[in-house]
Formats: C-alpha cells, sequence, structure tokens
C-alpha cells in the first residue's frame, strides 16, 4: 500500500508545463531519490506536493487523503514534512527555539498549544526537552542558546533536518539537503537521514545532484526530465539505463516517458 | 519565583534596564504624592495610557510584524464607548460598563473584519487599507455629531465617585486629599499594570512565540503547519482590545473626547515613534518610550524657555531655542535616538548587558 501518491499530477505556467502528469506511489519504509538535471522539474514537483504551489491538475493523496485542495500548513498537519533547498529557518530566534515551535507544532495536539495565549513558554518542559533531545541528535546541544542568524551554514542546514525530525510527520521531503555544507559536514546529514529511515512507517523523498549520496541512500530512485517521470526503478538499474546517461548529461532533447524496467 | 512568574519569565535582563523600570514604577505608583499638582498628575496619567496604547502596539507591530495605521481607531472606540454612554445615557456605573462593553465588541468586530479581508494581502497594501479605514473612521467620527458630538467632541461627567468633587476621607493624606480624582488615578495605574503584564504573558506565551516566528519567516512558520492568517488575526484583534481599553482609561482621565483628542493621525504617529524609540518587540520599551516621549512633549517647551532665556545674550541661538521650536528639537531627539540605539532603547540596553 503506498503512504504517498501523486495521480497526473501537474502544474503549467503560460505554455510551459513544469510538471507533466507525473502518477506515482511512495511506500512506507522507502526513501525515494528524484533526479534529473536542472530545471527538470524536482523542486516543483516537491512544491506540488507540499502545496507551496497549486497543482494545474491531478492529485496528491497521503494515506488514502486527498490533500489536492489543502493549504500547504494543512498538508504539513496531514504529515507531510517538508526541508527547503534555501535554509529558510526563523533567524532571530535561537537554534532551541527554532526546533521548540517545530515541536508546537508536531503532530499530537500542538495546535492547541500554538494557541494556547495564557500559559508561559517556558513552562513547556516537554517542548523544551523534545527540542533539546532533538538537538542532541544532531549533535548541536552546545549550541542551543545561539541566535540562528550567527551559526555557520553547516549548522543551519542541520537545523532544517532537526526541525523536520521534530515535526515526526510520516513523509519527509528533502530539496538537497546537503547543498553548500563542506565535506566534513555531510555525513552528519547523511546519518540523519538514515535515521528518519529506520522508521518503517516513514516515506523519504530526497531531492539529489551528488549520485554518491544517492546510490548510498536510495531504496528507488525516480528521474524527472522536462517535467516528465522517465524512469523509476532500484538505484542500479536506473543509475546503469541509457534513458539516465542521456537524461542526467542533458544530451537529448527528445525523451519519451516510459519506464525502465526494474 | 514569584516576580519571574508575574512577568512571565521575560526579565528584563539588563541591570541598567532593571533600574530604569524600577524607578519608573515608584514614580508613577507615587505620582499623587510627589507631584500632587494638577499638570504634573497629568501627565503621569497621560504616560499610563500611552504605555497601554503602545505596548498593544508592540503586540502588532514588534511581535507578529503587521503594520496597521488604524490602530487609534481602536484607541478612538473607547474612548468614545464612555463618553457616548456616560453623556447619551447618564453618568452611572452601569452606564459605563455598558459604554466600556460596547467599545470592545465593536472593536472585536472591526479588528475582525480587518483581518480576516486583507491579512492575506502584502505587509504594504495592508498598511494601505488600515490607513484608508482608519481616515474613513475619523471622517465618520466627525461627521455623525448627533451621536460623537462631532468636532467639538463630548464632554460629560462620570460617576460622582471618580469626580474631583468626591472626598473619601475628610483630612489630607500627606497633604493629599484622597478625591475621586485621586481613585482616578490608582483606576489606571492597576489597570496599566494588569495590562502591561498580561502582554508580557500573551508575547510569552506558546501563542507569542508561533507569532515571533511568522514574524521571521512567515513562509516556514506556514510550511511548518501553523495557519498563519488565524494567528495574525487573534493577534490584530487583542492589539485592538488593549487599545480600546486604553482609550477608555483616556476617556476617564480627561472626561472629554473629540476626534482630535483620540482618533488623529497624529497620536499614531506618536505611538510609532515611541514604540521604535522604546525597542520594538519587547514590551519593556513602550514603558520607557512612552515615559521619555511624554515628559519631553509636556516639559521641552518649559526647558527651552529656560535654555532660550539663558541664551538671551546671543539672538540667534535664543531663537532656535525658542519654546516654539520643541517640535524641531523632538525631531532632532528622535533622528538621534534611532541613529544611535536602532533596536530601541530597550534593545541597546540588553546588548550592553550581554556584552555585545
Amino acid at each position: 500500500m503506498a503512504l504517498l501518491s501523486t495521480t497526473d499530477l501537474s502544474i503549467r505556467f503560460g505554455g510551459h508545463v513544469a510538471v507533466n502528469a507525473v502518477t506515482c506511489q511512495f511506500a512506507p519504509g522507502t526513501l525515494t531519490a528524484i533526479v534529473g538535471p536542472n530545471g527538470a522539474g524536482k523542486t516543483t514537483y516537491f512544491n506540488l506536493i507540499s502545496g507551496q504551489l497549486p497543482a494545474s491538475s491531478g492529485s496528491v493523496t497521503l494515506d488514502g487523503v486527498d490533500l489536492s485542495r489543502l493549504s500547504a500548513s494543512a498538508r504539513t498537519r496531514a504529515g507531510l514534512g517538508r526541508a527547503f533547498q534555501l535554509t529558510n529557518l526563523f533567524p532571530h530566534l535561537t537554534a532551541v527555539e527554532n526546533i521548540r515551535l517545530a515541536v508546537q507544532a508536531s503532530r499530537d495536539g500542538a495546535h492547541r498549544r500554538g494557541l494556547n495565549l495564557w500559559s508561559v513558554w517556558s513552562d513547556h518542559r516537554e517542548l523544551k526537552d523534545r527540542a533539546s533531545e532533538i538537538l542532541n541528535a544532531v549533535a548541536m546541544q552546545d549550541r542551543a542558546e545561539i541566535v540562528v542568524a550567527n551559526l555557520p551554514h553547516g549548522d543551519q542546514r542541520k537545523l532544517e533536518v532537526a526541525m523536520l525530525m521534530a515535526l515526526e510527520a510520516s513523509v519527509y521531503m528533502f530539496d538537497e539537503p546537503t547543498a553548500g555544507m563542506s565535506a566534513d559536514e555531510v555525513p552528519t546529514v547523511l546519518e540523519l537521514i538514515r535515521k528518519l529511515r529506520q522508521d518503517k512507517r516513514n516515506t523519504i523523498l530526497l531531492v539529489e545532484h551528488k549520485m554518491d549520496v544517492v546510490r548510498e541512500l536510495a531504496d528507488r530512485i525516480i528521474v524527472l526530465h522536462n517535467g516528465n517521470l522517465v524512469a523509476d526503478g532500484d538505484p542500479a538499474t536506473v543509475i546503469a539505463s541509457s534513458i539516465v546517461q542521456e537524461a542526467y548529461l542533458g544530451a537529448s532533447q527528445g525523451t519519451k516517458p516510459h519506464q525502465a524496467t526494474a | 519565583m514569584t516576580l519571574n512568574r508575574l512577568l512571565s519569565d521575560d526579565l528584563p535582563r539588563s541591570k541598567i534596564l532593571t533600574a530604569i523600570l524600577l524607578t519608573l514604577f515608584v514614580l508613577l505608583a507615587l505620582a499623587p504624592f510627589i507631584a500632587p499638582g494638577v499638570n504634573a498628575l497629568s501627565v503621569a496619567a497621560k504616560i499610563l495610557i500611552f504605555i497601554v496604547l503602545v505596548a498593544s502596539f508592540d503586540l502588532l507591530l514588534g511581535y507578529t510584524g503587521i503594520v496597521s495605521f488604524a490602530h487609534t481607531m481602536f484607541f478612538g472606540i473607547g474612548a468614545y464607548g464612555v463618553a457616548i454612554a456616560c453623556s447619551r445615557w447618564g453618568a452611572t456605573w452601569l452606564n459605563l460598563g455598558l459604554g466600556i462593553a460596547t467599545a470592545l465588541v465593536l472593536s472585536v468586530l472591526l479588528a475582525l473584519a480587518i483581518g480576516l479581508f486583507s491579512l492575506r494581502v502584502r505587509a504594504i497594501f495592508f498598511a494601505m487599507i488600515t490607513l484608508a479605514i482608519a481616515s474613513a473612521f475619523q471622517t465618520l467620527a466627525s461627521q455623525l455629531s448627533e451621536i460623537t458630538g462631532g468636532e467639538d467632541g463630548l464632554n460629560f461627567s462620570l460617576p460622582d465617585m471618580l469626580a474631583s468633587g468626591y472626598m473619601y476621607v475628610e483630612q489630607p493624606i500627606f497633604g493629599v486629599s484622597i478625591s475621586g480624582r485621586f481613585v482616578t488615578y490608582y483606576i489606571l495605574f492597576a489597570a496599566a499594570l494588569a495590562m502591561v503584564l498580561a502582554l508580557l504573558r500573551i508575547v510569552n506565551s506558546p501563542f507569542g512565540r508561533v507569532l515571533q516566528a511568522i514574524r521571521e519567516n512567515e513562509f516556514r512558520a506556514e510550511a511548518i503547519g501553523y495557519r498563519v492568517v488565524m494567528y495574525r488575526t487573534i493577534s490584530s484583534v487583542l492589539s485592538a482590545l488593549f487599545a480600546t481599553m486604553a482609550g477608555v482609561m483616556l476617556a476617564l482621565w480627561l472626561r472629554y473626547n473629540g476626534p482630535d483628542t483620540s482618533l488623529s493621525f497624529e497620536i499614531m504617529l506618536d505611538v510609532l515613534l515611541i514604540v521604535v524609540i522604546g525597542g520594538m518587540g519587547t514590551i519593556y520599551g513602550s514603558v520607557i518610550g512612552a515615559v521619555l516621549f511624554v515628559v519631553a512633549q509636556s516639559y521641552l517647551q518649559d526647558l527651552l524657555k529656560l535654555g532660550s532665556d539663558a541664551a538671551s545674550g546671543l539672538p540667534w541661538l535664543a531663537a532656535l531655542l525658542s519654546p516654539d521650536r520643541w517640535l524641531l528639537w523632538l525631531g532632532v531627539l528622535f533622528v538621534l535616538s534611532v541613529y544611535y540605539f536602532p533596536n530601541g532603547i530597550v534593545g541597546r540596553l540588553r546588548n550592553r548587558a550581554a556584552g555585545l
């Protein structure tokens, strides 16, 4: 049974079809990498799933529930967690407060807390403890009280992942989580994603350019090219297939959507 | 620690700031004894009123990042609520209460309407919409003279127990007569204190943190699952309620209200200046800002007169220091304070305490 699925999901900007009728299922307990050349529509596909962009046609279903008409925030509440390509935090709040806000937004009874006007924020020990736990998991406990804008880029990327962990979503979407990180920081973030993957109830979607990262993490690869889903299968087969070689190098424009058999 | 609870775990975090706040607290608490003169007590009362008005605006601007020019509209609604109830229906406690309740309900409805219809648009458009609504409201208030008294406003009396002639104790205590005026001042003081503490609590609640998140990064707040429009609307409604109460305080003190007293755009600008000078997003900033501003507004002219007299030997300096130029000097003070304290006075003091 698929946890998340998109059916004929499309978006047109004027005459340009950025994502063209992508139908795809994502099973729990899997990590699917979405690859393709620049401008293939990977981030746009993400935006359609998470609701940052309204689809022109098609639907997004999570656990059998149609999310197509819901806003981005409602989709997050339904269990879609999304991290962003460009670091997107609350810059003038501390690291721990950033995470606490995500913990507060997480699914169990959180919105009741968010609308709580009359309790003191620091009294909610359980929020703080959970936030500290997550900061520990990303090895940032010593930087908890630092204002995010003053943290190095690598730490901000880690916080981006931590924030997603705090949401306790069932779908985790990472858009180039290692972008702009120094080589020695990359393994930390990959380790975090690997940890999330251990929970077999979740499914993880990963947009990534670095093929070694994809090879290491993914159970499955789908390839987007000019907005079309052009290949889908296990990593070894997809990477080896001629269509990916072609699409990835951007050598040929004449790709027709068809499936590489796994 | 109880003081910490009272301040919602948001202590001043600077020794100098703590000292200033404590001093202001004591001065305002003892104002009727320290400065029993009518003018001095009016300055103190005006400070109390502005503290509430500015702090409520800080919830909106400093914590939620909403720029609204309709804040004095709610201030005016509060003042008119008291004025209309007491002048048209008669000066009883019941009418006073009804007037306040009506004003609060009207403010909630208006703030809800503005919020739901316009908080989805971009900040600059929202600011313009509020500007339009505020000037429409001001025009309405001066045109509907049957109800509001028009440009002349309304003079009214309050229940006897709040009148200056009403004596609670025969003999003055420490040279101060315990009159209705005295009691009114302490009602304002208690109301201001309670409302500042309430605002501190709100901005330090889980809700308040979501507001800050929205101010910092609206897109991400939405993406982690918060309904941004709903939070903004609630913040606008709350801020409108506190502004209405500030208006009620104003009417209780002046026993007069008119468009220039509570609705004018000049007051809106003053509020904006005070919140920036004091330090946005701190609540404490509105206390310090309001004191500085109201004192400067009230005494700068006297000070300038002294300076002008002293400089009578130098005609050009005397002309520059003429009391008529007080607005110029207030402007200079504002430019200097924004230049030297971009985070406001409270931000500057806190940075200093944190060793930045």
